[in-house]
């Protein structure tokens, strides 16, 4: 990992709201360091926003503490505020002001001199892609435009630390994308924690995963080798495509050491190949398939995050697998 | 400092943007004026008395009506979350908001002034009792505008607020006419929270420091459980 100054540190962090039996954080505790893209995951109500509300000083927490930039976000909340940008879940901003008039605003409140808000607001602008909206009601604004208006009032007072809660939900995929490339050149000198349920999106953006489920945290590592976690504990699942000599090359495959069962998948000549726990026997197959004289074209890692993701938290997520989320 | 006049600001700006100002400001006229108008003809008297008279219970229906969107709707929208992960201090929240109100208060109390200079056109106005009572009648306005804001900040619906924040406005207006059915012990505890006792001699043109006092006193109590109960949600 990189040497970079820690710029969240969360320490034995709890958080019982009144009434409830179980807290909805549970004792967790990490570090995020500068140039870190902080992936947050887990299904709906793992803690996610508790944690990210209590970050940003809206909820004190049950006991423990948090840091950012060094000011504890409890005893010090107005400095530490000030190094924070901050999107919500479902980007709450003004309907009844201009995009130009709120972040007009967003910057008087932050007590950013006129002189950098104007130096910072076309730049900006530009990069969230609001520069031809800046004269429209947010009310007026589409889904996708209100989100980058509450990206662009994040990152307008250049904070150390961004913190994003979903901020991809309900966007297309061209609008994901546009978000996706704002958190990425800032996360290369900053730290961005964001939450998603997307884990697509976290592979393509994060340089870190925490998943967290039940209020606890259940993985803490880069997202490629969260993939790896399961396959440690499942063994692998690779998809393979065979052409020429399908049928050779599947019997040759089958008796490869290591290789518990071959299914067909669609399309001709495709297959998933499962493994034994702990080995790793791609080499292996490529050599036995060219050895039947079939041509191996495809040779891929079936596990996804989501298997990682199910596996982690099964408890609580697979009931809305299947739900329009 | 800063803060609190950019929320200020911001507040008052969005009052224009409902009908919220447009009605409060338009009925508020109708009324004021309709009072104003009947004295100076029915009764060829050439004062504001009726109107300073009626004030209290104009003030009793508009406080919770011009307040009561002050919290509750940006608890509802989310956009509290993002007003308080600005480096802004709950207080700068409260007394911006108050301050807003006050501002629209201010506003439909500037536009009925023709009125008086109306009424000063027929007959002689005394200038003094006219502005002491304008005065008299901010500072009042000021009291409910900040029991409406204290009920605002308690929940999230605004009608919920708006009725909660007229029940209280209307219980401290009651007590000032119960006074002569109440037991005598009572009485002068009755008289000295009423709204409306406190606004009679300024209704007569006296200002008295003591009903001023008892106004702002009432705007700090509610002010300060307004900001207690913002803070409550950091209690731990």
């Amino acid at each position: 990992m990189s040497e970079e100054r820690i710029t969240i540190r969360v320490d034995h962090l709890t958080k019982q709201y009144a009434g409830t039996r179980k807290p909805a954080v549970d004792d967790i505790s990490f570090t995020v360091r500068a140039g870190e893209v902080l992936g947050f995951v887990g299904p709906n109500g793992a803690g996610k926003t508790t944690t990210m509300k209590i970050l940003t000083s809206f909820l004190a927490p049950t006991s423990g503490r948090a840091e950012v930039c060094g000011f504890d976000v409890y005893a010090q909340s107005l400095e530490a505020r000030r190094s924070i940008g901050y999107l919500p879940e479902d980007t709450p901003l003004y309907k009844d002001m201009s995009v130009f008039e709120y972040l007009q605003w967003t910057a008087r409140m932050r007590g950013l001199p006129m002189a950098t808000l104007k130096a910072r607001m076309k730049p900006i602008a530009e990069q969230c892609a609001i520069a031809h909206r800046m004269g429209d009601l947010i009310g007026e604004l589409s889904k996708g435009y209100r989100q980058r208006v509450g990206l662009a009032q994040a990152i307008l007072h250049d904070p150390e630390v961004l913190i994003l809660d979903e901020p991809t939900s309900g966007l297309d995929p061209n609008q994901i994308g546009e978000i996706r490339n704002v958190i990425k050149e800032f996360g290369k000198t900053r730290t961005v924690i964001f939450s998603t349920h997307i884990l697509a999106e976290v592979q393509m953006t994060c340089t870190r995963v925490l998943a967290i489920a039940d209020g606890k945290i259940v993985a803490d590592a880069n997202p490629r080798e969260l993939a790896g976690t399961l396959d440690k504990t499942r063994g692998r699942e690779l998809c393979v495509e065979l052409t020429g000599a399908i049928a050779e090359g599947r019997a040759a495959i089958e008796k490869v050491a290591g290789v518990v069962a071959v299914r067909p998948l669609d399309g001709p000549g495709r297959f998933l190949v499962a493994t034994e726990v702990g080995v790793d026997p791609r080499g292996e197959l490529s050599r036995a398939a060219a050895t039947a004289g079939a041509t191996l074209v495809e040779l891929s890692n079936n596990t996804t995050l989501e298997d990682v993701f199910r596996a982690l938290t099964h408890s609580t997520s697979g009931s809305q697998g299947g739900a329009h989320a | 400092m800063r803060s609190t006049l950019a929320i200020a600001r911001r507040e008052f700006a969005a009052y224009f943007y409902s009908p919220v100002a447009y009605v409060f400001v338009v009925v508020f006229l109708l009324i004021s004026g309709y009072m104003f108008f009947t004295e100076l003809f029915l009764q060829s008297q050439a004062d504001m008395r009726s109107f300073f008279n009626l004030a209290p219970l104009i003030f009793c229906f508009f406080g919770p009506l011009i307040t009561m969107r002050l919290f509750a709707e940006e608890k509802a929208q989310g956009t509290l979350e993002m007003l308080l992960a600005l480096p802004v201090t709950d207080w700068n929240v409260v007394l911006g908001k108050f301050f807003a109100a006050m501002g629209l208060v201010a506003v439909a109390l500037v536009l009925t002034t023709p009125y008086a200079f109306f009424v000063g056109h027929y007959g002689p106005l005394d200038k003094g009792p006219a502005i002491g009572g304008y005065l008299g009648l901010l500072f009042m306005a000021g009291g409910y505008v900040s029991v409406g804001l204290m009920t605002s900040v308690w929940t999230k619906d605004q009608n919920v607020a708006s009725i909660i924040g007229f029940l209280i406005s209307f219980a401290l207006f009651l007590v000032g006419k119960l006074l002569s059915v109440v037991p005598q012990s009572i009485a002068p505890f009755l008289q000295a929270i009423s709204f409306d006792y406190h606004f009679q001699s300024i209704s007569r043109g006296v200002i008295d420091t003591r009903d001023l006092l008892y106004y702002v006193s009432l705007i700090a109590v509610c002010l300060v459980i307004a900001e207690t109960s913002l803070a409550s949600r950091r209690w731990r």
